[in-house]
């Protein structure tokens, strides 16, 4: 009970405090880019952007830097057994997260927000260009700790512990670096497709359509090329997967039998027990995806087990397959609706474009509908990565239900777990409220203006 | 299990010391002034200037936990895994004080109402007074003992946790850190406000030396099981040198020495963290039974991630001790109310006020 209930309180935490993670790694970058651009044009309108948007990254930066400390600890107080085999790899990445990457964010967030005035525009524009890098060092970080879980390398297993034996292979880990990419090139997706959608929202009030013409131009711009990158690093990463954990990639099509030249299933009517009532199918293209080859052989989920069975004693090693099939599909679905979408917004808003942006209703509501897209996207995409990996936590080495906290009562568990649901809806809902208020305000003072009624020289109170 | 003194692992258990002494002086203070944010306040204005007055720094503050957590998760996987697995109810309402008290910087401005205010300042007080009686509960069980299995794992409740030492030590890391808060808000701001906090800190540090030094004498007495590896005359003098500290706090704070009131504040936070840790010496836990104490040793990761993690610290904790020190440097005026707020009349007249330096 105890591994049930605190398996549904990591994916509770961790799929809240993802949602405000990439968020804050977008508009990190976005932000610092609207900074700049501020500061080299000595632009007032960059300025005002900057401070508007400014405001949503801050509400959710808050949001993040709390829910992330909740993970952290819970891996000692969820999953000590879990803690005690892979310290001593795993948690030399989580404490560079927080010396390299966090001190840096909070540091210079604090020197950003509350420099105006008493620190060169210089220097505040940096500040905030270091905290987008903190952002990016973080996503570096913690996920070395997670490929090393779908991907353990550099180390040996001595008594029952897994032990450091090579720094370098798990920095230099190939999943590190298919996750990294397409992690924070996502997250740089989910920044622009939310100042995108949020310029639309402002352009259909009517509130300075030209100055969000601009926010949108440039969001458009990011989205479209990261989103064609994401999609490139995830074809990268399907074929790792393949290679790394079959059971995934058949788990992700729910095919059953090994073959040759397997076709993609775009969507399935029925059960998913390899006889459906109706389905749609690409051919060959599933093997292109996992070999990059037209008559490619892709593993299906019987010979996955039989393999793993074989390998690691009996038991079944398959994962919930109507998770994995359909997660895997609404990600890509969602991210091939992005790329439209921001390839659609960029083609409008292209400079010598006529000037009917702001007044084309129907796509700026599909804009604003959209900013629920990357969000999705990321969850099911790490719904699947994570999911898909069951029934290990470490993939070959430690099976899930072994890693939890021997020590910690059920009942404990789902007190906290019933704690952490309500204290999360309440905080989430009034993030929304209070984003969407800020979201729909006007665009206020830039660098050269004083607060009112501040004194000369005196610092201005920002909370 | 045992080895050698002069090792990686003793110099990684003073890091994890240093690193929990950084966090515990920094945001000790975040949680004073979070919850003198409203005790001392007048107005709203009031209010505020006290979170501003930690506002750009609180949130660096609360790094060095992540850090010292990641850091004894790193160096000693099995001392990360008993203490957060052991105090999982405690560590759970900690995350929770932490949660509120974060958001509120944020949310607490964002809409025009008194009542929303209200209830952000209560979530500022409530969690900054969790937390900081918290840590204290924590790092007393640690040195006095718990039940610990033959794996190292605790194994008793919450009522385990909660013994009359522990909440005694709850109460002296409260008072600390009230006091500590109290000597910051001293410092950053100006008139009545600071009058008020210079007030709450000659009354507030004296009982929390005095705690402190109580904690130790009845451990020393025989209270704790079993000896350390150091003599217990030195946990007893770092616990007298914090009440020393905070004493002369409080005395420099008439003559308007806010300035050191706050540096001897900071001395006695460290000189605390530091009993504890001599205390517990080569121990990282101590077991009241059936198991033996965790070590440094019998709780440490191989020798390889000591190596890797060294290097990184030798690198980067100074960096991260510079932009942190200038960015207290570019912060460090005093926040006064905006011209035009002027004070409310003040009850009674701010006795503390011809002290002020201006």
């Amino acid at each position: 009970m105890n591994d049930v209930l605190s398996r549904w309180q990591f994916g509770v935490t961790i799929t809240y405090h993802f949602l405000f993670v990439p968020l804050t790694i977008g508009l990190a970058l976005l932000v610092a880019v609207m900074q700049v651009l501020a500061y080299r044009r000595q632009d007032e309108v960059w300025e005002r952007l900057t401070r508007f948007f400014g405001t949503l990254f801050l509400i959710n930066f808050a949001m993040g830097i709390v829910t992330g400390i909740v993970q952290e600890f819970q891996f000692g107080m969820n999953w000590s057994n879990y803690s005690v085999f892979v310290g001593n790899i795993f948690g030399a990445p989580l404490a560079m997260e927080g010396l390299l990457a966090f001190f840096l964010e909070s540091t210079f967030i604090g020197l950003w927000l509350f420099g105006r005035g008493r620190l060169p525009p210089l220097v505040r524009t940096l500040s905030i260009c270091v905290v987008s890098l903190g952002t990016i060092v973080s996503a570096f970080f913690i996920l070395t700790a997670n490929a090393w879980m779908q991907h353990p390398v550099g180390y040996r297993i001595v008594g029952h512990k897994a032990l450091l034996t090579d720094f370098w292979a798990v920095l230099g880990n190939s999943t590190l670096w298919a996750e990294f990419s397409h992690t924070v090139l996502a997250a740089f997706v989910t920044g622009s497709m939310l100042v995108l959608g949020v310029s639309a929202w402002q352009m259909l009030r009517g509130r300075q359509p030209e100055a969000f013409a601009r926010s949108a131009r440039l969001s458009a711009g990011v989205a479209l090329v990261c989103t064609i990158l994401v999609i490139v690093t995830g074809d990268v990463q399907a074929r790792l997967m393949d290679s790394q954990q079959p059971m995934k990639m058949a788990a992700a099509e729910a095919v059953y039998r090994t073959q040759n030249g397997a076709s993609f299933s775009l969507l399935t009517i029925g059960n998913l027990s390899g006889q459906p009532v109706f389905q749609i199918r690409i051919p060959h293209l599933l093997s292109l995806i996992a070999t990059l080859s037209w008559n490619g052989r892709v593993t299906g989920i019987t010979g996955a087990q039989h393999a793993e069975a074989l390998r690691y004693g009996a038991g079944s090693y398959v994962p919930v397959l109507w998770v994995t099939y359909w997660s895997f599909r609404l990600m890509v679905g969602l991210g091939f609706l992005m790329l439209i979408a921001s390839a659609w917004a960029l083609w409008l808003s292209r400079r010598g474009a006529p000037k009917s942006f702001p007044r084309r209703r129907w796509t700026l509501w599909a804009l604003v509908a959209c900013i629920a897209a990357p969000f999705l996207a990321n969850t099911f995409g790490w719904l699947f990565t994570e999911m898909g990996r069951q029934p290990w936590v470490v993939y070959g080495l430690m099976r899930t239900g072994l890693g939890i906290s021997p020590s910690v009562s059920a009942t404990d568990v789902a007190l906290t777990l019933a704690g952490f649901t309500l204290l999360y809806t309440v905080l989430g809902i009034i993030d929304v409220v209070l984003m969407a208020r800020a979201a729909g305000g006007g665009l206020t003072g830039g660098e050269g203006e004083p607060p009112a009624g501040a004194a000369p020289g005196a610092q201005e109170l920002v909370y | 299990m045992n080895g050698p003194v002069a090792s990686l692992n003793t110099a990684w258990f003073a890091l994890i010391g240093v690193l929990w002494a950084g966090y515990l002086v920094l945001e000790g203070f975040d949680f004073g002034v979070g919850v003198l944010s409203v005790v001392i306040s007048r107005d709203d204005i009031d209010r505020r200037l006290c979170r501003n007055a930690i506002g750009p720094i609180w949130d660096g503050n609360e790094v060095w936990l992540i850090v010292a957590a990641g850091a004894t998760f790193a160096a000693f996987p099995l001392w990360y895994a008993a203490m957060f697995s052991g105090f999982y109810i405690p560590l759970f309402i900690v995350l929770a004080a932490l949660i509120v008290r974060g958001v509120s910087f944020e949310f607490r401005g964002k809409r025009d109402s008194p009542g929303w205010r209200a209830g952000w300042d209560a979530a500022l007080v409530a969690g900054s007074l969790i937390a900081a009686f918290a840590w204290g509960l924590v790092f007393t069980d640690l040195v006095h003992g718990l039940r610990l299995s033959h794996a190292g794992l605790y194994l008793g409740n919450l009522w385990g946790l909660l013994t009359p030492l522990a909440v005694v030590g709850g109460l002296a890391s409260l008072a600390m850190f009230l006091a500590h808060g109290a000597a910051f808000l001293s410092l950053k701001t100006a008139g009545p406000l600071a009058a008020r906090a210079r007030r709450a800190a000659m009354w507030l540090s004296p009982p929390a030396g005095a705690l402190v030094i109580g904690i130790a004498a009845w451990l020393a007495a025989g209270g704790s099981h079993g000896p350390g590896g150091l003599s217990a005359a030195v946990p007893i003098t770092l616990a007298a040198a914090c009440g020393v500290a905070f004493a002369a706090s409080a005395a420099v704070l008439p003559a308007g020495r806010d300035g050191w009131a706050f540096g001897l504040s900071a001395l006695g936070i460290l000189a605390a963290v530091t009993a504890v840790w001599t205390a517990l010496f080569p121990r990282v836990i101590v077991s009241s039974g059936p198991g033996p104490s965790l070590t440094l040793w019998s709780a440490a990761s191989a020798h390889l991630t000591l190596v890797v993690m060294t290097i990184v610290a030798a690198i980067f904790v100074p960096l991260v001790l510079s932009y942190q020190g200038w960015s207290f440097w570019v912060f460090r005026q005093r926040l006064t109310r905006p011209v035009t707020q002027p004070a409310p009349a003040p009850e009674r007249p701010p006795a503390a006020e011809r002290h002020r330096r201006g």
